[in-house]
């Protein structure tokens, strides 16, 4: 269980409480600027609230030794630059530097084909796709193994076939037990692919559910000042815009 | 592996033909000079060990610098530590200069304090969140500030021999250099390379960003605090010794770096093994080099050789931009 309390900061955040779990799929929504970014990186320990606590379990996070806490959370931050010109395989062996060192092959080729790199192995992330890129930077998410994956804007760069294929690899990940947490600007993808949705408007919580229930139409117009209506069924819903 | 076994194999054909290269050519099969044994020992042997010591130090703390921060064009002495041992440096010369009684050691004593004391202010002024940004302009302005002074030294120098004795020093050499150098450069850089050694699984996670780092469970202050140990040691060890020699830190992981998998830990001892060959080999020539007045100094053939170099660098990288 990963645990946010009456969360606040600077400004960005004005007392967010959320109680996250493991095996969900949970989003995070809201225009520009509402404090998603924020909100993860709290969440992932790499931000200190000015008030309140993110709890993992019992323990408050701040207070966890770095690479235990590096361990249980893997994070892929917004921008997915690349320092060097490494091949995939070495790029997703960073991963397993929680775990004491680049080595771990098993977990890195269990990443590599999760994320159907096989082929690009040895190949420098230079000579990738924006699919391709953003695929190894899950993987290497996914190499240190960790409890929980919080991942800002990973659909940023994907078209839609390979926006979907991620979002159901993740989705298999959360059944087998691990907890995702997503910040999504798709609020389509969120309905149709979340367990769950968070949406924070100006640093606040203002909708926490099952997407049906937090993506209400009048939500939406609140929150993005948008009057858009929601088609179709469960789990292939469509946002139709005002002309 | 293989690099760094064909980096150690170069170093052992290197050494042994620097030890017997020279004004004197030294025949180890018929030895025909008197004084060839005091020649190898007393003279080429001490400098042989310096060009490695410093070689190695200075190829490290680039390696470790470009790592740190994720650019190929950062060199050890962009955080000021070289310019501020220099500034030490200058001044004892000047002290002496004017008249101040002080013993060999007073210059290396006053490089490392230079370099100390920007250590300390680094620390000081990076703060407790460990930016990079912040820690570079920091370095920047200790860099311009120790310029400056170093002018101001240079400009009031007490005599037209300090002032000769003082330029001719900031342009690095190991000439006239024996083993007392040796002994208080070896050590100094040992550790400092023992540092940076340190800071390699954290260079990696670097390669993703800060904020991917310190979600991969790299502590930036600590990071900062083993960097500004690490390269401070051994620029600073090898200013006290040698002067300014730069462009080593900068050439040397561009060399070793299209053999490696790219990864700045994977860096480390090749640039070390690497940066050791370049000053034993430079050095050599620039013994060998026939030059009216003397012999051509360390550091302006690393610079006249490092200089097309970074600008060969700078076209390559454009192009990749563009």
């Amino acid at each position: 269980m990963l645990a946010a309390r009456d969360l606040g900061l600077g400004g960005r955040l004005d007392g967010v409480s959320a109680v996250l779990r493991p095996g969900e799929v949970t989003a995070i929504c809201g225009p520009n600027g509402a404090g998603k970014s924020s909100l993860l990186a709290c969440l992932a320990g790499l931000l200190a609230p000015d008030s309140g606590t993110v709890l993992m379990g019992d323990a408050p996070l701040v207070a966890m030794p770095a690479r235990q806490r590096a361990q249980a959370i893997g994070y892929l931050p917004q921008a997915g630059d690349v320092a060097w010109d490494v091949s995939v395989e070495v790029l997703v062996a960073l991963g397993r530097l929680p775990w004491g060192g680049v080595g771990g092959g098993g977990a890195v080729d269990r990443a590599i084909a999760t994320m159907e790199l096989e082929g690009l192995r040895h190949r420098p992330v230079s000579h990738l796709s924006g699919g391709e890129r953003a695929r190894a930077l899950i993987a290497r998410v996914l190499a240190g193994d960790p409890c929980w994956i919080l991942a800002d804007e990973p659909l940023a760069s994907l078209d839609l076939g390979h926006a979907l294929a991620l979002l159901h690899l993740l989705k298999v990940e959360a059944r087998a037990g691990r907890g995702v947490v997503l910040v999504l600007h798709d609020l389509a993808m969120a309905m149709n692919s979340a367990d769950r949705v968070l949406v924070l408007d100006g640093g606040r919580l203002v909708a926490d559910g099952p997407p049906a229930e937090a993506l209400t139409e009048t939500v939406i117009e609140r929150v993005w000042g948008v009057r858009a209506r929601w088609l179709g069924e469960a789990g292939a819903r469509a946002l139709t815009l005002p002309a | 592996m293989r690099l760094n076994l064909a980096l150690l194999a170069a170093l052992v054909v290197a050494v042994p033909l620097a030890l017997l290269a020279g004004r004197v050519w030294i025949d180890p099969l018929h030895p025909t000079i008197a004084n060839a044994p005091l020649i190898l020992a007393g003279l080429r042997a001490p400098r042989v060990v310096l060009a490695l010591v410093v070689g190695a130090g200075l190829g490290t703390s680039g390696a470790v610098m470009q790592g740190y921060l994720r650019n190929p064009l950062a060199d050890p002495g962009l955080f000021g530590i070289a310019p501020s041992a220099a500034l030490g440096a200058v001044l004892s010369l000047w002290l002496g200069a004017a008249g101040v009684p002080t013993g060999w050691w007073a210059l290396p004593a006053l490089a490392l304090a230079g370099a100390g004391g920007a250590m300390a202010l680094l620390s000081l002024i990076a703060g407790r969140e460990g930016g990079v940004a912040l820690f570079t302009l920091a370095g920047m302005m200790i860099a311009s500030l120790s310029g400056a002074l170093m002018s101001l030294a240079i400009s009031l120098a007490p005599s037209p021999f300090a002032l000769s004795e003082i330029v001719t020093w900031l342009m690095g050499a190991l000439a006239d250099r024996g083993w007392s150098e040796v002994w208080l450069g070896a050590p100094l850089t040992a550790l400092g390379l023992a540092c940076l050694w340190r800071t390699g699984p954290s260079l990696d996670a670097l390669t993703l960003g800060e904020a991917a780092a310190r979600s991969l469970g790299v502590e930036p202050r600590r990071l900062q605090s083993w960097i500004i140990a690490g390269v401070g040691l051994t620029v600073g060890a090898s200013v006290a010794v040698a002067g300014i020699i730069g462009f080593v830190g900068l050439m040397v992981p561009h060399f070793v770096r299209p053999f490696t998998d790219r990864r700045p830990s994977s860096l480390l001892l090749p640039s070390a093994l690497g940066g050791a060959l370049l000053l034993v080999v430079a050095d050599s020539l620039c013994r060998l080099l026939p030059l009216a007045g003397g012999e051509l100094r360390l550091g302006i053939a690393l610079s006249l050789l490092g200089a097309p170099f970074f600008l060969a660098l700078l076209l390559r990288l454009r192009r990749g931009l563009a």
